[in-house]
């Protein structure tokens, strides 16, 4: 009887087999990756911001302390976004008329509040605090980035849980010491740039870590990473 | 069962058949007999029915879980016991495909096709349940070992993570099985098939069978490791369900006796199913002389014998519960056997423990209207089995405080019916587009029995 | 911020830390008014909570982190792990930063709650200035730190949508600008007398309101000010009259009490000062000396059983009115010389009046006879007369001065209004938070007398103001939306008559205004604010003067009391011929069926009824939610073939109600109690509607009990949403039921019980050795650091539901309603279980609070298929909502059945008003997760991170559970059990100690101590 089928079918069909079997595995892998994408995550993604605040002019050229803007950082989970009377304590003396900072100006006068696109929001069932992380000696720059080079503020990590749990699981890969903990510019221990605590000098993060781990009474890792630390 | 065949004489197969005869008959019910008003009203049944699951699903999905009757303390009601029955009747047709086929039991072969159809739909509707009594069913991912951001792991250590795996396998495996077997008859198909598309549909299935020896030895070489993996699948599946209740500490969950009992249970009410689905079917399309009476009894037989090994399970339930001298243990049989419930336990004594010894008579065991009715009442017994298990056990536990009796919704209801529509959708369409029995082997059944003839 | 704080303040912040040993405690305000008056926070408050709701939108960005918390699961149910994108968020800073605001931190202002017009102190946690939960006051002697359901609760009234929201006149929207010129017409047409002006209050305690009020009665010398409270204290008043001739308020020392007889007095639950009493009372319940420990011992006559009641040693079900009965007898007894009752009562059993009076006369000087409000006068001097002979006078029961500015007989007081207002003489009626037309005496009509009066328009002008537009409001010419508590300033005594302050919490929500606005513009003093009213009459009368009263001032507002300003006591002489009046007029028929009429155990006279927490909250013993019922015994039941839930119409003279039985075990036969407060026509949509409203069928003559009811049932029959009994006792067969009630304690153990006597021979019986020890084969986990745990000790608890409400305050925990309560989907995280022993006549009643175990080997927790619920390092029972699946498998396996279900989406995501009360740091959950009880976990974190910071350890007492901080009876006790010194430690040390359900090896965290009951020897049973 005739041929339904032309013999080209036998190419097709055999493709077909195999190539189902890698096009799932790679829609899998992309999948995965287009969630770890900062297009997804917004990973240095720079926002429209109302006023263009460049913290690398503030944090870094001036060397404003950040604790003079995120007042609240060390008593409180929240660690403030500076109310426009902050801004106005010295702008009401410089740049008193450049048209960048009218938005300001106009905030103080008519008593409104700016509107600042979040660069960091957390799911709302994750209860950071950032008052215990700048006291157990994480800095600033840990999480949010070499801001003291950010013209436009971005952020620096993915917020995944994977990446708080990074931390989590090893803090002392991140600990430094106390007093550097606002310092925008710290760099984690090396030969060339040794840091110093309590008169001893430490060449690599490993060392130090353990020392300061130790020395600020950081919580077991099991607490580190029991649900209810982070989630309520 | 091993020695059913031998001191049986009577045939398999009605007198006079050959291998053209067998194949015309089956491949005709497809190909030539058409769409009957009958199927179409049948049909449209099940498809009503299916809408009707379309809607509680819709309705689910918007409102929740709460449109049923499940409560505090029974947080479980009507889902988990479909599930369970469904995944239950399933059983059969793997049991008559692979285990059968690996005891080299030849009556399997009239039976086995449609047993495992209804074996993939029953999972089919099984499946489901799992998924649509989930609170928040949209994260049903999180039950799968997937790699993710948030560094989580499924919690291995509980049974219903063993059922994602436990289910979905035996779903894969069944399906595969029953694919290879419909191969070469679905050849068949393609080269009697009168219209174009037909042969093209059943052409692609087939998948370029030509019948050479060489595909024929694939084939057997196929079918028999599909059996040898589904084999352990019929033990293990039921097993695994039978853990979501036996792990939790409730008393009349927690238990030894379940997993063995849970399997000849589902055998049980599996063969049940497969007898509802028969004895109609070899009516309908005059398949009395492929699915002989012989079938129906050696089928009958099988419950009997997994009816007693259920029996046996309640017994020692019930004996443990008095002799193991725990409180609650005790409790919850009283409440079983004189609670509020206990009417539906007496209902479930009587459906699969009474009535279903009937079948020591051989004449009734031949009554074929008999048979029927019985194979429906054990499907129901199984299903009370099953509401016992699940409900009775919650709605009184440990603390009387929490007691509360449990009500289905008229959702429910609607969310069980709503599976048969989807079973019976999909057993029409294979009834009408597929062979329901295999032609390959019974042919080999044909040569068989006619070597037996030049023997005797 | 706390670089601004002012010094004062770190001071203050010093002081509140000696105060309460515990940094992170309660952080007071020193001067609200600073706060207040500052411009940025009335802006700020105003954008907050806009009094209309049209910039909804702003309240979401202005508490940019709190509100957005409110919307945690919502997020969550997009599938926040990776399937969605981040939500896109504003953050909006202030303008101008408001002083002491550090965003995040939650701030706590002392401040006074009034119940039926007596105040109570509280400590009110606000977070960005939104009151989110109240606490009680610990320097307060009205709650020493204890609370109320009505004072946990009292919070959400304050956010309620339904409260009228602006001035009406003739039912047309207003202004406040109007009414005030509307008040300044009608003064000037009633000057100089003030003929035909009235005023209706509740009971007022209040000096500066009542100073307002006599100021407005000079300049209108014939004004009349008429006070009408629904549940009064008239026979109370009444009976001291009798006793001594004039008014006094009678204080009770429950603590230097060693036998205490209540005569139909729910005094533990009921009444203003029935949390200072309970926690008294419960101080003579502790066992911490173990066997030589100086037990009290409770005698209660009652008909309906009360948490009272259930706490007692001996317990009698007496009908209410055949207590008068009991109580001339023991009067007799003890040679207190009182005519026979005109209404003697069969029901007294032999014995019990003599073991009574013996068991009294022993403790002379140290006992207490109390009388319940709904008792008559006479009886209420008798008791006085009682304590008299026995010489409590002076050392368990004192007297005072009364508490009320203007103690009146209110029943008097409003009957001559209505006379007023039938004649025509009342032309100016100013209604102040009295819902009149709702609980009047049914005889009185008050309801048409004002329509008449308006018909007629003999009554010129009618003002109401009210938190509600209610019932009495339906007929105002001007209805008012008054201040919430929360909003207002004033002040108030408490029950021993310690003046109290009120300072706002918060700017009025809805425009609402004070009544001391509202009496300001009818003495004409416009211009000066509540504030500068209250600050003011103190200043004039307060001895300091210039700077010592600013301190005063600032230190009062910051303890919540003024100190030393209870009430002297006094020593009225009792008058000899008191016992002549007590000839007591027959009730009649002693045959006939009784009727009690008491306040809603949740929602009072009616008040409440707009509340759904309240509402949702099972009362005492009957667990019923949402409903009230006719309450009637068994046996009566039984006799009448009625069963729960036959429906009936009650008739009582020519009045009719119809209403749903409920049989109570342990109630008095052949009478019946119906609870106040239900059957609203103008509550809001909580309280409209469930119930049948009680006052139809309250005369001015029988105001609490009334005899000769006819019932009838309709064979129409109504269903109750009760949480525990249908199931627990089922009237289909008693005899099965009191098996089953048996079960409960003779085989498993849930409640142990025995008496001080079986206690002194074996202080162990609570103990099961076999179980101490670890009765698995694992190796025991240990926990290093803190390992928190709980104790509640069951002598203590009087199952008043403080607890419930304070849990459903701190966690966010959503009302589900009468129809998803009675499919037993209610989702409280502690639960009072209550259970009996005995038969059903009078039994045994047992409360035992019922939260998370917190299981060491947690059966829930392997059972999860996704991990959402987990065991944290320090012994607690995380559970993670945005984690959970919804199998339900955790529930399943949870031998106490604490865990609750989202079945629908029970949160209210779409009432903006709603989101203000929750607290930011719990997630609310959504739709489909189950969820449960952590011991307050947000307040462990809290306190563990300020202790890290610190570097120091988080000391015992530091983390006070929601529902251990509400106890009124400090049964609940949480804390660090790995620490030997801890008072959980200790408690758990003791032999009364017992784990739920041990023998299924879950090693519960929550453990019980033994309730162990003081009977005397000479009563059996």
């Amino acid at each position: 009887m005739a041929q339904i089928f032309h013999r080209s079918t036998n190419l097709i069909s055999r493709l077909s087999i195999y190539g189902a079997v890698i096009i799932v595995a790679v829609l899998a892998f992309a999948l995965y990756d287009l969630a770890l994408s900062s297009w997804y995550t917004q990973q240095h993604m720079k926002l429209q911001q109302p006023v263009p605040f460049s913290h690398r002019h503030h944090a870094g050229e001036l060397g404003i302390d950040c604790r003079y803007c995120h007042s609240s950082v060390e008593t409180s989970s929240f660690a403030g976004v500076p109310p426009t009377q902050t801004c106005m304590t010295c702008h009401s003396q410089i740049w008193t008329n450049a048209s960048m900072l009218e938005p300001v100006r106009a905030s103080y006068r008519d008593n409104t509040s700016l509107e600042w696109q979040r660069v960091n929001a957390l799911p709302d069932f994750v209860y950071f605090d950032h008052s215990i992380h700048v006291a157990k000696g994480i800095g600033c720059t840990s999480c949010h980035g070499q801001i003291a080079e950010m013209p436009l503020t971005e952020r620096a990590g993915t917020l995944y849980m994977s990446w708080c749990l990074d931390c989590h699981r090893a803090p002392e890969k991140n600990i430094r010491p106390k007093s550097e903990v606002f310092n925008p510019f710290y760099a984690p221990p090396s030969n060339t740039h040794p840091v110093q605590f309590e008169g001893v000098y430490y060449t690599d993060q490993a060392s130090l870590g353990r020392r300061l781990t130790a020395e600020y009474k950081i919580q077991p890792l099991k607490t580190l990473q029991s649900c209810s630390t982070c989630h309520r | 069962m091993a020695s059913v065949g031998s001191h049986k004489p009577e045939p398999l197969i009605g007198p006079g058949h050959t291998f053209e005869t067998v194949t015309d008959k089956i491949s005709s019910i497809v190909l030539t007999r058409g769409t009957t008003p009958g199927w179409v009203f049948g049909f449209f049944i099940a498809f009503c029915l299916l809408m009707l699951l379309n809607l509680v699903i819709t309705l689910l999905m918007i409102q929740g879980v709460g449109i049923w009757g499940i409560k505090i303390p029974t947080a479980w009601g009507f889902a988990i016991v479909n599930f369970v029955w469904w995944i239950g009747i399933g059983h059969a047709g793997t049991l008559i495909s692979a285990i059968l086929l690996l005891l080299h039991q030849t009556w399997r072969t009239s039976i086995n096709r449609f047993a495992e159809a209804m074996t993939i739909f029953a999972v089919m509707c099984a499946g489901m349940f799992p998924l649509l009594h989930m609170g928040r069913p949209w994260l049903f991912y999180y039950l799968m070992p997937y790699p993710n951001p948030m560094w989580l792991w499924p919690q291995f250590r509980s049974p219903l993570v063993w059922d994602v795996f436990a289910v979905s396998t035996y779903f894969t495996v069944s399906l595969l099985f029953w694919f290879v077997g419909l191969i070469p008859d679905l050849a068949t198909l393609r080269d009697r098939a009168k219209s174009k598309a037909g042969q093209i549909i059943y052409g692609m299935l087939s998948m370029g069978w030509r019948g050479s020896a060489v595909h024929w030895s694939r084939y057997e070489m196929a079918s028999l490791l599909l059996a040898g993996l589904a084999t352990p699948l019929v033990l293990s599946v039921h097993t695994v369900v039978s853990f979501d209740f036996t792990i939790a500490i409730i008393p009349g969950w927690h238990s030894t006796i379940f997993p063995p009992y849970f399997v000849a249970g589902a055998i049980y009410s599996g063969f049940a199913m497969v007898l509802t689905l028969a004895i109609p079917i070899r009516r309908i399309y005059h398949l009395e002389d492929l699915v002989t009476e012989r079938h129906l009894d050696i089928m009958a037989k099988v419950m009997l014998a997994t009816g007693l090994i259920v029996a046996y399970g309640y017994i020692s339930e019930t004996f443990m519960a008095f002799y193991g001298g725990s409180e609650y243990e005790y409790y919850m049989m009283m409440n079983r056997l004189a609670g509020p419930y206990a009417r539906l336990y007496w209902l479930l004594i009587f459906c699969n423990l009474l009535l279903p010894q009937s079948l020591w008579s051989r004449r009734l065991r031949r009554n074929i209207l008999w048979l029927f009715f019985i194979s429906l009442v054990v499907n129901m017994g199984m299903w009370l089995e099953r509401f016992v298990i699940v409900v009775v056990s919650l709605h009184r536990d440990f603390v009387p405080s929490s007691w509360a009796m449990y009500y289905p919704t008229r959702w429910d209801w609607a969310t069980y019916l709503g599976t048969f529509g989807l079973f019976f959708f999909l057993f029409y369409l294979f009834l009408r587009f597929l062979p329901m029995i295999s032609i390959v082997e019974v042919r080999a059944l044909v040569h068989e029995t006619n070597e037996e003839k030049v023997h005797t | 911020m706390s670089e601004n704080e002012t010094p004062n303040n770190s001071g203050d912040l010093a002081r509140a830390r000696a105060k309460l040993s515990a940094p992170d405690a309660p952080r007071f305000w020193q001067s609200i008014e600073e706060l207040a008056n500052t411009k940025s926070f009335r802006n700020f408050l105003e954008n907050e909570f806009p009094a209309n709701g049209e910039s909804d939108r702003k309240t979401f960005h202005i508490d940019r982190r709190n509100v957005l918390k409110l919307m945690a699961t919502s997020a969550a149910m997009a599938g926040m792990s990776a399937c969605t994108k981040l939500p896109s968020e504003k953050i909006v800073p202030y303008a101008h930063p408001p002083e002491e605001i550090i965003p995040g931190r939650p701030l706590y202002y002392a401040t006074s709650f009034p119940y039926h017009g007596v105040s109570t102190g509280v400590l009110v946690e606000s977070h960005m200035g939104r009151p989110t939960k109240i606490e009680g006051n610990p320097e307060h002697p009205g709650s020493q730190g204890g609370t109320s359901v009505f004072m946990q609760a009292s919070i959400l009234n304050m956010y309620d949508p339904d409260r009228s929201q602006s001035v009406l006149h003739e039912g047309r929207v207003s202004t406040w600008d109007d009414f005030a010129a509307a008040v300044g017409n009608a003064r000037t047409r009633f000057m100089p007398t003030g003929a035909g002006l009235r005023i209706l209050t509740g009971t007022v305690t209040s000096p500066t309101l009542a100073f307002q009020i006599q100021n407005l009665l000079k300049q209108f010398p014939q004004a009349k000010w008429h006070q009408w409270e629904p549940c009064d204290q008239d026979n109370v008043r009444e009976g001291a009259r009798l006793a001594f001739g004039r008014y006094v308020n009678t204080v009770y020392h429950f603590e230097q009490a060693d036998v205490i007889v209540s005569l139909d007095a729910d005094f533990l639950v009921n009444g203003s000062a029935s949390v200072r009493y309970a926690r008294d009372f419960a101080r003579r319940r502790d066992l911490g000396a173990g066997a030589s420990s100086n037990l009290n011992r409770l005698y209660v006559a009652e008909s309906m059983l009360t948490s009272t009641g259930a706490v007692a040693d001996h317990r009698l079900a007496l009908r209410s009115s055949d207590i008068d009965d009991l109580a001339r007898q023991l009067g007799a007894a003890l040679g207190v010389p009182v005519p026979p009752s005109a209404n003697a009562s069969a029901r007294i059993p032999s014995g019990w009046v003599a073991a009574l009076s013996r068991d009294l006369g022993a403790h002379q000087g140290r006992s207490i006879v109390i009388a319940g409000e709904q008792q008559p006068p006479f009886l209420h001097a008798l008791a006085h007369a009682i304590n008299d002979k026995l010489g409590n006078i002076g050392k368990t029961v004192t007297y005072t001065e009364p508490i009320e500015a203007g103690p009146v007989n209110h029943l008097d007081s409003l009957q001559e209004l209505v006379a007023d207002l039938r004649s025509g003489e009342a032309q100016l009626l100013l209604v102040l938070g009295v819902n009149a037309a709702y609980n009047a005496p049914a005889d009185l009509e008050f309801e048409s007398a004002i329509r008449n009066a308006i018909a007629a328009n003999t009554l010129r002008l009618f003002i109401h103001s009210g938190l509600y537009n209610d019932e009495t409001a339906e007929y105002a010419h001007w209805h008012v939306p008054a201040a919430h508590y929360l909003e207002s300033w004033s002040d108030g005594r408490a029950y021993d008559g310690t003046i109290g302050i009120m300072q706002p919490l918060i700017a009025p929500l809805y425009d609402g205004h004070s009544a001391h606005e509202i009496l300001a513009l009818f003495t004409g003093d416009v211009e000066t604010s509540p504030h500068d009213l209250v600050r003011g009459y103190w200043q004039g009368r307060r001895s300091e003067k210039g700077k010592a009263f600013e301190d005063f001032w600032e230190t009062s507002l910051h303890d919540g009391v003024m100190a030393n300003t209870a009430l002297s006591a006094i020593s009225p002489p009792l008058r000899a011929d008191f016992a002549s009046q007590g000839g007591g007029q027959t009730l009649g028929d002693p045959r006939a069926l009784e009727v009690v009429f008491r306040p809603d155990p949740s929602i009072d006279d009616g008040e409440y009824a707009n509340n759904g927490w309240l509402q949702e909250t099972p009362r005492p013993i009957t667990r019923i939610t949402w409903d009230n019922a006719v309450l009637i015994s068994p046996a009566t039941a039984a006799e009448r073939n009625l069963g729960t839930g036959s429906y009936l119409v009650l008739r009582l003279g020519d009045r009719q109600v119809e209403g749903g039985v409920f049989v109570v075990p342990g109630h008095a036969d052949n009478s019946i109690t119906l609870h106040l407060g239900y059957g609203r026509r103008r509550s809001g949509t909580v309280g409209n509607g469930p119930g049948f409203n009680a006052y139809r069928l309250r005369t001015s003559s029988a105001r609490w009990i009334a005899r000769g009811v006819e019932i009838e049932a309709t064979g129409k029959s109504y269903s109750f949403a009760s949480i525990q009994f249908q199931y627990t006792i089922d009237f289909e067969g008693h005899q099965a039921d009191e098996e089953s009630v048996q079960a409960f304690n003779e085989h498993r153990d849930l409640v142990r019980i025995t008496t001080m006597e079986e206690f002194q021979k074996d202080p162990n019986f609570a103990r099961n050795p076999e179980l101490e020890e670890n009765i698995t084969l694992y190796p025991k986990v240990a926990y290093d650091g803190y390992a928190w745990g709980m104790s509640i000790d069951l002598n203590r608890c009087i199952g008043c539901n403080a607890c419930v409400t304070a849990c459903v305050a701190e966690n966010n925990i959503a009302v589900v309603g009468k129809d998803q309560v009675a499919r037993g989907r209610i989702m409280h995280w502690i639960r009072i279980d209550t259970y009996f022993q005995g038969g059903l006549d009078n039994p045994g009643t047992y409360f035992e609070p019922m939260p998370c175990m917190q299981c060491e080997n947690a059966p829930c927790e392997y059972v999860c298929p996704v991990g959402a619920t987990t065991h944290s390092s320090e012994g607690l029972n995380d559970m993670v909502y945005n984690r959970c699946v919804g199998t339900r498998y955790c529930s399943n396996n949870c031998p106490y059945k604490v865990r609750r279900f989202n079945f629908f989406l029970f949160s209210d995501y779409t009432t903006p008003s709603l989101f203000g009360v929750r607290n930011p740091n719990v997630t609310v959950r959504s739709r489909g997760v189950m969820e449960k009880c952590t011991y307050c976990v947000q307040r462990i974190n809290a306190a563990k991170i300020r202790a890290e910071e610190e570097d120091r350890t988080v000391g015992d007492g530091e983390i006070v559970t929601a529902c251990q901080g509400a106890c009124p009876t400090e049964a609940i006790v949480f804390g660090d059990i790995n620490d030997p010194n801890s008072r959980v430690s200790k408690l758990k040390a003791q032999s009364r100690n017992y784990g739920l359900l041990e023998d299924l090896n879950t090693r519960p965290r929550t453990t019980y101590l033994a309730r162990v009951r003081n009977p005397n020897p000479e009563i059996a049973g």
